[in-house]
This record gives structure tokens, sequence and C-alpha cells, in this order.
């Protein structure tokens, strides 16, 4: 039992009993807090893994911008309480259950493939520990190898924004 | 000896800075009253100690016996929670800030830093991010029309600013080629310091650090005058004083790493390497030190010298001026760098006269764009569901 393990599993309970408290909360806003709380116990586990960079990317982007949005659209729609029986009610709730029986089937075959093969237990360790991916590497990859497709969804997310912008004043316009 | 180093000495330099961190607050809450009093030529609190000096100790015993008071509308777990929501970021990034270089203990190399980790930059942006939720969470769970309009203020603003925050650095670690702030400042030591060579990104960069720790002149999220006391509007006692704490932390911490990134960090034109191991190590840390201690004291000249902004106004500037000269320094730091092959006295010059050109004309298309409209549409209705359910 190493410090990595121990961290591990707090990093790892944490993240699972956010997640469990996001679709438990009756409240949105404590279901976004518990999202908040689940994102930085996964960043927590990148660290471990030797991932620091998406660790952090991962703090400023989910936890630090985008539930920032979540949590203003709530609160200026102020979403009262919602109760898991109101809102599963019919197709719904069929629907809900064969997505749930499917993820927990993938979870399942994923955790025994992972256990019954001895070396990938070995290998995704030693991965860990070699690859300490540092930032330079990653700029690298980001900025040579793949400077394709980096600037290509570079434009795409351009496009989007500028569509926002266009669409909303078109709206704007009409109401005038 | 494995000991010593892995846990010993962490934890000592953990306790030391977080007791400098809680210590300089309590000397930072004495000296803005003393400063303030001086610059608007009154005395200040001077009864409590010499000087007043244990004024802030009076008012900190003052804040833990008040009534711990709750109020009766509030959305009790969130009104508890938020103010350490604010604290903890607060005082968590000064981890890696570097105080220094390094002195020679008990044949130990023991740098002057929490943990020099090799994105250090990131970090500081990552949890300087989260320090919005204290503010908005706060705001909601307060239950109160001020308190919410304070936060969703103060909110909008630390996104905006955060945004000029993390690109005017972009310059700074191209030079430097590293994203560790240790890493930075012995770049600068051995060269020249950054506020130099990105004068216009420096400037950016501290007027976005105002932005961000809610200081005048962008302290609309707690304008007294319109919104009673803002986010903070429902809180006593020690949650506010940990509202309080948290915004000189910020203050402080803010200082810090600017003097690393921009001002040289604990180099001064070779005085840092003075004395032996030890005593150049000690001399690194006092420098540092005064840095800080100068950068605040300008915080506070910068309080009682700049009215506040008004609301429309700091959106303009945080996004029609500001983003630009950030964006500008990206792109002329890595052009020059590349054209003048690593001069850093063409980069130097060639940053501020392109701020100067994106400054002239942002200004220019402003005027342009104020004379055309002939009369100012203020009818704006402004609509907050939230606000309505409140009452």
């Amino acid at each position: 039992m190493t410090a990595e393990h121990i961290f591990f599993f707090i990093f790892g309970g944490v993240s699972l009993i956010g997640a469990i408290s996001v679709i438990s909360f009756r409240h949105p806003i404590y279901s976004a807090l518990a999202l908040i709380v689940t994102f930085f116990a996964q960043a927590g586990l990148f660290v471990l893994l030797g991932a620091h960079f998406v660790a952090a990317v991962q703090v400023i982007v989910y936890a630090g911008a985008i539930m920032v949005l979540f949590l203003f659209v709530i609160m200026l729609l102020n979403l009262g309480t919602l109760s898991l029986k109101g809102a599963l009610s019919g197709k719904l709730k069929g629907v809900a259950i064969l997505l749930g029986i499917l993820l927990a089937i993938e979870g399942i075959y994923i955790a025994v493939t992972t256990l019954n093969n001895p070396n990938t237990a070995v290998a995704s360790s030693e991965v860990a520990a070699d690859t300490s991916y540092s930032i330079e590497e990653i700029g690298e990859l980001l900025f040579k190898d793949y400077l394709l497709p980096f600037e290509v969804t570079s434009l795409i997310l351009l496009a989007a924004l500028i569509g926002v912008i266009v669409l909303v004043k078109r709206g704007n316009q009409q109401e005038n | 000896m494995n000991l010593l180093i892995d846990i010993v000495i962490p934890i000592v330099k953990i306790l030391i800075i977080a007791h400098m961190l809680i210590i300089g607050v309590m000397v930072m809450i004495w000296s803005e009253r003393r400063v303030s009093g001086w610059i608007q030529d009154r005395l200040g609190p001077n009864r409590v100690g010499p000087q007043g000096l244990l004024q802030p100790i009076a008012d900190g015993i003052k804040f833990l016996f008040k009534e711990d008071l709750i109020p009766n509308h509030v959305d009790k777990p969130l009104y508890v929670l938020a103010p350490a929501m604010l604290l903890v970021p607060a005082m968590i990034t000064v981890a890696v800030v570097p105080f220094g270089s390094s002195i020679q203990l008990f044949g130990e190399t023991i740098i002057l830093q929490i943990a020099d980790i090799n994105i250090g930059v990131l970090y500081i942006l990552a949890i300087t991010s989260l320090g919005v939720y204290g503010v908005v969470i706060g705001a909601w769970a307060s239950n109160n029309k001020y308190s919410l309009l304070g936060g969703l203020r103060s909110s909008a603003q630390m996104i905006s600013y955060e945004l000029t925050l993390g690109l005017s650095i972009i310059g700074v670690l191209m030079l430097s080629e590293s994203l560790s702030l240790r890493q930075i400042a012995i770049t600068q030591g051995e060269g020249v310091w950054n506020c130099f060579i990105h004068l216009p990104a420096f400037l950016a960069f501290t007027t976005a650090m105002y932005a961000e720790t809610n200081r005048l002149p962008f302290d609309l999220a707690e304008a007294e005058q319109e919104l009673v006391a803002g986010y903070h509007t429902e809180y006593s006692s020690m949650k506010f004083a940990m509202f309080f704490m948290a915004e000189y932390m910020n203050m402080i911490v803010g200082s810090a790493v600017t003097v690393t990134l921009f001002l040289g960090g604990w180099h001064f034109f070779g005085l840092e390497n003075m004395g032996g191991p030890l005593w150049s190590g000690l001399i690194s840390f006092a420098i540092f030190f005064v840095k800080t201690a100068i950068f605040l004291f300008v915080f506070i000249w910068v309080r009682w010298t700049l009215p506040r902004f008004r609301y429309d106004q700091l959106m303009n500037f945080g996004w029609k001026f500001l983003l630009p000269v950030a964006l500008t320094s990206i792109v002329v730091t890595g052009t020059l760098w590349i054209i003048a092959d690593g001069s850093l006295l063409w980069i130097g010059i060639g940053n501020v006269i392109a701020a100067f050109i994106v400054i002239s004309i942002v200004a220019g298309i402003f005027m342009v764009d104020n004379s055309k409209k002939t009369t100012v549409d203020n009818t704006v209705e402004v609509s907050l569901p939230g606000l309505d359910a409140i009452e």
C-alpha cells in the first residue's frame, strides 16, 4: 500500500460519491456542485497517472469554466427542486433503464477483461510510471505532429462562436 | 534522512508559508487602514498597541466572539460552505510560488518553494478559476437580491478578466520556454526582467489581477451605494471575516505571482548571490518579500486614486482593450522571436509599439461607434427570472 494507492482510493471514492450525488440531490445547484467535486477528483486521478497537463486542463475547462456557466443557467432559470420520479415517466423510463443496463454491461466487461488479463495491469502501471508526459512533449505533439487537426479544431470552434453571435443578433433584430 | 527530506521539510515549509500568509493578511489589514488614513490626511487606527499594530488582532477576537448568525431565509449548507470555497483556493495557490532561490541546511539543498511542478502557471490559472464559486454560491445561498446581483456581476467580471489573465502571460511562457514558476524566475535572473520585455502584457496582467481580486476600481461586486455590500451582505462574524481574509490572501498571492512572472522573482541585479549558501537564500527571500510588499502598497494606492468603473465600462475595457492587448503581445512576441532572432530589445520595443497601435485602432473604432449613436438607448429591460422567484 503505497501513498499512490491511498490517494487513488481517496480520489476514486470522492469522484464516485460525487457522481452518485449528482443524480441523487434534489436541487440542481447541489447537483452542479457535486459535478464540480467529481471533476476535481478526476483531475486528481490524472495527476496520479502522471498526466499533469490533462489534470490542469480538466480543472480549468470543466471545473472552472463550463460549470460556472451551468450554475449561471440554473440560477437564472431558477430551476426548482426536481425529483427523479416526476422527471422520469413513461417512455423515458424505459430508455433510462435500457441505457443503464448497457452501461452496466460495459462496465462489467471492462472490469472482467482487465482483471483476467494479467498483462494489462502490469502494462498500465508501467505506462503510468514511464510516460509522465511533460508539457514540452504535449506541445510538440500538438504544434508539430498534429498541427493540422489542431488548427481545424480551433477553426470549427471559432465558426461555432461566430454562429452563436449571428443567431443571437438576428433574434434581437426581429424583436425590434 | 529520507524521512527528513520527504516529509519533515515540506511540512515545515507549508507551516511557515501558511502562517506567513495569515500574518500577512493581518499586516495588510492594518496597513490598508493606516495607508488609507495617510492618503486621506487622517490618522487611521493607532490606539491598540504601538502605531495600532495590534488592531487586526483586536478585530480578529471581535469576529471570533461575535454571535454566529445564520438568517432564516438562507440555504443553510451552501451559506456555510461558501466562505470556505473562496478561502481555500486563495490559500492553496501559494503552493507553487517560489519565494527565493535555495538554502543549504543540514547538508541538504532546500528550495524555497512548497512544490516546483512543471505546470505551475496552469495550476495557478486552474485554482484561481475556482475562486469564483465561493462568490457565486455565497450570493445565491444568501437568498437576497443585492447579494445575487453582486455575485452575478462579480462572476461575469472574473470570467471576462480571466481570459486576459491567461493570455497575457503566454508571451512570458514563450520566452522562458517553461511553465514552471521557478524556471521563469531563473530565466529572468539570467536575462532581463519580463516587465521590460512584455510591458503591455505586464500592465494588462496587473489590471486583470485587480479585477480578479475584486479590488477597486473593479469592486462592482460590493458597490456599497448600489448593493449594500454585494455578495456578502448576509454574512456576519467569522464568516464575513473569511470572505475578507480571502480577498487579502488573493491580493498577496496575486502580488507574489506578478513578482515571479514579471518582476524578476527573487533577483535584484546580483544582490541575491551575496553571502554564503545560507545567506544568499535568505537574502533572495528578503528581496522577494520587499518586491511583493511594494506591489501590495500599489494595491492600496490605486484604491484611493481611481474611482469605480461603471458596469458597461468594465466590460468594454476588459473585452475591447485588455484582451486585444494580450492577444497582440502573443503575436508580436512570437513573430519577433523568429524575425529578430530572439533579440529581447526588439521584442520589448515591438510589443510597446504594437500595443500602442492596437489601442489606438480600438479607441478609434470605439469613438466612431459612439458618435453614430445620436440617441442613447438607456431603457434596456433587464429581466432576471431568478430575482422574481426570490421575492
